[in-house]
């Protein structure tokens, strides 16, 4: 990794926290100076004019909004995320629970999605053209643009109501043995993995494919190379920087998947948990929440910007 | 998500052969065709609804598919098929003018950054790159949650998040034929700002701007039907096609039409418009001869 490499990585971080702190202040916007009077609208039209005061006293909203956004993103580093007001408890706390389910479910669908779409990317790039590689194209090209609903409807009705082999409804407490972990999670999985599965697939298939119609590959197939060979040996370590690039980005789709995912099945996780907060009007949670999805989404973005970064040979050597 | 959107449809083909084009282009007709059957649905199904979209006409709640009902009836005995005509109006519509003034604000903004001094081309970037990175159901959520539902702010939110996209595919198509020859020939010509953005360089770009708009048009579906399923979209008494997915969901145990063919119905829109655009892309890259 030469200076030049280093340089370019550093400005991507910065670029990131720059955006990072655009998006808290377009979040803020929205969610706390917008909207107008929070004390008046939480007291209602029949409030005294002393009472509204009082409460905008107490809630600081009596301050300019760039102090306020500043107070909010100076607790926001420090940890304090501020209380709740539908269930009275600190955000922090109530995230805190949810996460770990959150992420779980992340885990197992990249787990589970990566080396399918991986595997069906390269083997639709191989035999590009013929019978296999038309249909993948055809099926994945669909699912894309399946809403999740859909798949989970059609998933629930398929394997909890018309095979009965698993429960429609999901909950991540009280798991004991593998068995009830896969029954736990294997429709919300399903779900999420499609379309992830679907947009990596063809990713992969579009970078493999790239490098199939290069110079070297053609020299390599002149001499006799074997396909296999061709696209394991030869194209695929040249393909690795598009291909994480790829895994990144439709990871980073899983933020919007999982809102639905996780109303539809009752998982109790952070989107749901949002999605409760938004209905409430909690905005502190709300604001949290969102803060989170945004940061896990650029470090997503960031991951494969990096990976495209780091796997272009012109820049890592001299 | 805006972002896959650019690096996911182009040159996902390569030279293909005629049999998988012939194939293709069979599929891409599919397509095309289901498009003009829901545009032709949204304009004129709530004429052709047989009752009156909130009228109860069933006794049996989530009945099944028959003569008197083709849908079956939904979780209040109402009449599916009429729900669904009229729904889809709400769901092609809104999409459809969200996905207009989505496209038409990122390529004039693309356009006024292109021919623009440097400083409002830098400040425009800037901020669309703050909304490109907010996903786009993160920001209809903050949004619902700040102003409450209501169409315009779908459609606001939707033209939100979905502008940054466009404006990123116009603005890099600008550039390049800003660079062309004809261009720096009608700006040596002394024309004016105005006239090269809108006369030398918009008719030029607008075919790809079109295509553009109509994935955007597919994920504006997904996000506002997405919303309208968690009951922050359209809001009762109207409903759109992701309403009455949510409304019927407790049809799920009994497999209903109710709440099937909704879902259904979103999912065909959806891939249509996905088979037709990439269609009409695959088409485009192979005559202009890239691969």
């Amino acid at each position: 990794m030469n200076s030049n490499t280093l340089w370019l990585i550093c400005r991507r971080f910065g670029a990131a926290i720059l955006t990072l702190l655009i998006v808290s202040m377009v979040v803020f916007a929205i969610t706390a100076v917008l909207p107008g009077d929070a004390a008046q609208q939480s007291l209602g039209q029949f409030a005294t004019p002393e009472q509204v005061a009082a409460l905008r006293l107490k809630l600081g909203l009596d301050q300019p909004g760039v102090v306020r956004y500043l107070h909010w993103l100076m607790n926001l580093v420090s940890g304090d995320l501020g209380t709740s007001v539908s269930s009275a408890m600190p955000v922090s706390e109530l995230m805190a629970g949810r996460v770990p389910n959150t992420m779980m479910l992340a885990a197992v669908t990249a787990l589970v999605s990566v080396p399918v779409a991986l595997t069906l990317g390269i083997g639709s790039a191989m035999g590009r053209g013929g019978r296999v590689d038309s249909v993948l194209s055809f099926i994945t090209l669909a699912l894309v643009a399946v809403p999740e609903f859909l798949v989970a409807t059609l998933a629930v009705l398929v394997f909890a109501v018309n095979l009965g082999w698993l429960s429609a409804l999901s909950y991540a407490s009280d798991i004991t043995s593998p068995w009830q972990f896969m029954r736990t999670y294997a429709l919300p999985v399903m779900t999420l993995c499609f379309v992830i599965v679907a947009q990596m697939a063809r990713m992969t298939r579009a970078a493999v494919i790239d490098q199939l119609d290069s110079p070297y590959v053609e020299m390599a197939r002149l001499k006799g190379v074997s396909p296999m060979r061709i696209v394991l040996r030869h194209a695929l370590p040249n393909a690795i920087g598009p291909i994480a690039n790829a895994v990144a980005l439709s990871l980073s789709y899983l933020l919007g998947g999982v809102v639905i995912v996780e109303t539809i099945f009752n998982y109790p996780g952070i989107a749901s948990l949002m999605v409760d907060a938004v209905t409430n009007r909690d905005m502190a949670l709300v604001q949290a929440c969102t803060m989170l999805f945004c940061t896990a989404y650029l470090v997503l973005v960031l991951l494969a910007d990096l990976c495209a970064i780091l796997s272009n040979p012109r820049l890592r050597t001299q | 998500m805006n972002n896959l959107i650019v690096k996911s449809t182009p040159s996902a083909t390569g030279p293909a052969s005629t049999k998988v084009s012939a194939s293709r282009s069979w599929l891409g007709l599919l397509g095309a065709a289901t498009c003009f059957i829901w545009l032709l649905v949204a304009i004129f199904g709530p004429w052709l609804a047989p009752h009156p979209v909130g009228e109860v006409v069933s006794d049996n709640i989530f009945d099944v598919m028959g003569m008197a009902h083709p849908f079956g009836t939904d979780y209040l005995g109402r009449d599916m098929l009429s729900r669904v005509l009229v729904g889809a109006r709400f769901t092609v519509g809104l999409a459809l003018i969200s996905a207009v003034l989505a496209s038409g604000l990122g390529t004039t903004c693309a356009l006024l950054s292109v021919v623009a001094p440097k400083w409002l081309d830098e400040v425009i970037s800037r901020l669309m790159d703050a909304f490109i990175s907010i996903p786009s159901k993160m920001l209809a959520l903050i949004m619902v949650s700040a102003f409450g539902s209501s169409v315009v702010l779908l459609i606001c939110t939707a033209v939100l998040s979905f502008s940054p996209g466009a404006f990123r595919i116009a603005r890099s198509l600008a550039v390049n034929i800003e660079a062309l020859e004809y261009v720096q020939v009608a700006r040596t010509r002394g024309e004016r700002r105005m006239y090269i953005a809108c006369v030398e360089i918009l008719p030029n770009m607008l075919n790809p701007v079109l295509t553009d708009l109509g994935l955007r048009f597919g994920f504006i579906v997904l996000l506002l039907s997405g919303m309208s399923f968690l009951g922050l979209g359209v809001q009762p008494p109207d409903a759109d096609l992701g309403s009455l997915v949510r409304e019927n969901i407790g049809g799920l145990n009994q497999g209903a039409p109710a709440l099937v063919i909704p879902a259904l119905a979103i999912g065909t829109l959806t891939i249509g418009v996905n088979l037709f655009i990439d269609r009409i892309s695959s088409r485009r890259s192979r005559r202009s001869g890239g691969h």
